[in-house]
């Protein structure tokens, strides 16, 4: 209680709220979009619910409004606890809160009337790119001026991760969303054809790189040695794979566009970088693993602790996944295929939702200073998520390397020998698998959120005090 | 905290100033972009077509975009296939079509002649994709009848039984708006497309003209049956080094 009335927790406690409620339906609407591809009869042949519309909506959703709220919330949270001090501005962040959910809201309005840029995972018009600059900038400003009043002498190394994030996105949102608008929700880009693919990927990969991968290691710096009890394993490690994450990230990009027709020396170079990036990208994956020597036998107890230890598993796969993707004689039969799909979800579905469940169980029980309502529950989510991942990332892996030496086959004529139609239809068990494996993943968020509702409720029945009274 | 110092002496001061890390990370984040994105806005071999520049329309004086035949280079979009390329951005279609072709043996059979980075120039914002749940679509254009379009976007099952595409049958009932293609033609050209007075006016307004009365799915068609019909290849040309 005495943290409580220290810090800002109320703004924490409505982002870890949101972040838990986002989570169920943007997977939600991912289980819709996978039976889409399995079953096209499910476009219901209403414009608003097709594949195209509703695929922007699921990322957005994901990404912006779960990720989002997990970030901001698990930001504000470890910056007033590793300063020692209450947030700069509390008002600050209930504008930041407001003003992201609306974003969110508006999203889910505007994307399925097709209300789009067309770029992707930047599809919002320009008036939400507005929005979502002033949101961003009050969210980090808040940010950096708790950093700036702490009471301890050097800043945490959660911290590091959260501001580099925090400037890299600004640079991001703001180029690649330059656009010039033809009425209040349609513009375009002001770039066009090789710089705006180049630009557009830029931002792609980095909002993965910083958004779902700096900011997420934020996360895992403070959640993970709290959860275990354990200092952080190496200072050195941290300080080092910083930096090189830091500098390395910005160069990938250009691996989404090799054999198109980007100049070859910029996607060679954009390879090649991601080929050293194993390194950094495996040394947050290294200190985050060693931070437990000596605990691992919690993870027999510890359930929130599973989820921490498995996204770091899933992230150095993913990590290892990566570059050996964008080599190019990997990528040229990679690229175009639900081997990207497969790749992405093995980020978003082992690292970030894992890392984030980690940490928003943990907050779940300090905010409302309690134990969770059902620790077999929380476990049962744990595993619905690993089976449900790993037979997503499985499904997209057959699908994907089948479509990929279809595409390429030829027969002892000489002539390719599928048809393109052929291979989609080849495609159609893997696409029911993936489905299956969402439903899966879905079901567990949905887990969670019952947990979490059940034990604020307790926490708010037994004490009458520590939930958030009011909106 | 002991005030001990475990790494340099930078580092120390990096961490316990947050202005000082802001400004490091701020140079440290900027590198990686202004290397790989810059040289692509000035750097004469990014577009074929400083080499080879028949691949762009050369443009006679006095000649119109109706003036234009396919093969003739890649020109400007007319408003018609502007106001198709909305509709195409609205109902996700870059989500599952590529329009990029990679140079090797298969996709080229399969889809035509590699892409160049002039064939999209005027393509604000590119329309590449990333993923082939359904074919490329680059070089669609001259493939299939009109007839054969109309059906497949509005049934694609009815023609490709292994389809997964959605149907739209909206695109048959709505009807282009006249206004919304002057603005958008204006603000292509304000991005410095090429459109000269002659192909729709000093004030775009004959840009209404061309959509008028046309429904979405007249446009798609359109729009599909240009794609990668604009540029004449020859054959031995090495077009990207």
């Amino acid at each position: 209680m005495e943290a409580t009335e220290k810090y800002n927790f109320d703004v924490v406690r409505w982002f870890t709220i949101m972040a838990v409620v986002y989570l169920v339906v943007g997977t939600l609407v991912g289980v819709i979009i996978a039976s889409q591809l399995a079953w096209p009869v499910l476009n219901f042949d209403i414009a608003e619910l097709t594949f195209g519309r509703l695929r922007p909506l699921h990322t957005n959703a994901v990404i912006f409004a779960f990720g989002g709220c997990a970030l901001m919330g698990t930001a504000f949270y470890t910056v007033q606890r590793t300063c020692g001090v209450p947030l700069w501005s509390n008002k600050l962040a209930w504008f930041a809160f407001f003003l992201w959910n609306f974003i969110i809201i508006s999203a889910v309005v505007t994307l399925p009337l097709g209300l789009t840029q067309g770029k992707e995972y930047a599809e919002l018009e320009w008036p939400l790119d507005i929005l979502i600059a002033i949101a961003w900038l009050a969210y980090s400003f808040n940010f950096a001026m708790t950093i700036a009043r702490r009471k301890t002498s050097h800043i945490y190394v959660s911290n590091w991760f959260f501001l580099g994030m925090m400037v890299m996105i600004t640079y991001l949102h703001v180029v690649n969303s330059m656009a010039i608008p033809v009425s209040l929700f349609k513009s375009y880009s002001i770039f066009s054809g090789v710089q705006d693919a180049m630009i557009q990927w830029w931002w792609g990969h980095n909002a993965v790189g910083y958004y779902l991968t700096a900011g997420f290691l934020g996360i895992m710096y403070y959640f993970v040695p709290k959860q275990a009890n354990r200092p952080v394993f190496s200072y050195r490690l941290s300080v080092i794979h910083f930096w090189a994450l830091m500098f390395g990230y910005v160069w990938l990009g250009a691996h989404h566009l090799q054999y198109t027709a980007l100049p070859d020396w910029t996607g060679s170079l954009g390879a090649a970088v991601s080929l050293a990036m194993i390194i950094p990208s495996w040394g947050g994956a290294v200190n985050g693993m060693m931070t437990l020597s000596g605990a691992w036998d919690k993870l027999r107890t510890d359930y929130v602790l599973r989820f921490l230890v498995m996204s770091l598993a899933f992230y150095a796969m993913s990590t290892f996944e990566g570059p050996v993707m964008s080599s190019k004689t990997v990528n040229a039969l990679s690229h175009y295929t639900d081997w990207g799909i497969g790749h992405v979800h093995s980020g978003a579905l082992g690292w970030v939702v894992m890392v984030s469940a980690g940490a928003l169980y943990h907050m779940i029980m300090k905010l409302w200073n309690t134990e969770m309502y059902s620790d077999k529950l929380v476990n049962l989510h744990f595993w619905m998520a690993t089976i449900g991942a790993v037979i997503y990332i499985v499904a997209m892996w057959v699908s994907g390397i089948m479509q990929g030496l279809m595409w390429r086959d030829y027969d002892a004529f000489g002539t390719l020998s599928y048809t393109f139609a052929e291979s989609v239809a080849a495609m159609h068990p893997y696409y029911v698998m993936r489905a299956v494996g969402g439903i899966i993943f879905w079901l567990g968020g949905a887990v969670m959120l019952y947990n979490m509702i059940m034990t604020i409720r307790m926490a708010s029945a037994t004490r009458g005090v520590g939930a958030p009274a009011r909106a | 905290m002991s005030n001990k110092i475990h790494s340099t002496k930078f580092q120390d001061k990096v961490e316990s100033n947050v202005f000082v890390m802001f400004v490091m990370l701020a140079i440290v984040l900027s590198v990686g972009g202004l290397v790989e994105i810059v040289p692509l806005f000035y750097l004469k071999g990014t577009m074929e077509h400083n080499k080879h520049p028949e691949i762009v329309w050369q443009r006679q004086e006095g000649q119109t975009l109706a003036d234009w035949k396919p093969g003739d280079g890649v020109r400007p979009y007319t408003a018609l296939e502007l106001a198709v390329r909305e509709v195409y951005i609205r109902e996700g279609c870059y989500l599952c079509h590529s329009q990029m072709i990679r140079p090797f043996r298969d996709e080229d059979e399969r889809y035509g002649h590699y892409s160049l980075a002039s064939e999209s120039m005027y393509d604000h914002p590119f329309q590449w994709g990333s993923k082939r749940t359904g074919p490329d679509l680059a070089r669609v254009g001259g493939k299939y009848s009109d007839e054969w379009q109309r059906q497949h976007l509005i049934a694609p099952r009815s023609l490709v039984p292994e389809s997964v595409m959605p149907n739209y049958p909206w695109l048959a009932k709505n009807m282009l708006d006249g206004e919304n293609a002057v603005k958008t033609v204006a603000a292509m050209a304000t991005l410095g497309v090429p459109y000269t007075a002659d192909d729709y006016g000093a004030d775009f307004s004959g840009a209404a003209a061309e959509v008028k009365g046309k429904t979405e799915l007249d446009a798609t068609v359109a729009y599909l049956q240009v794609l990668g019909t604009m540029v004449t290849f020859e054959e031995g040309v090495d077009y990207r080094e």
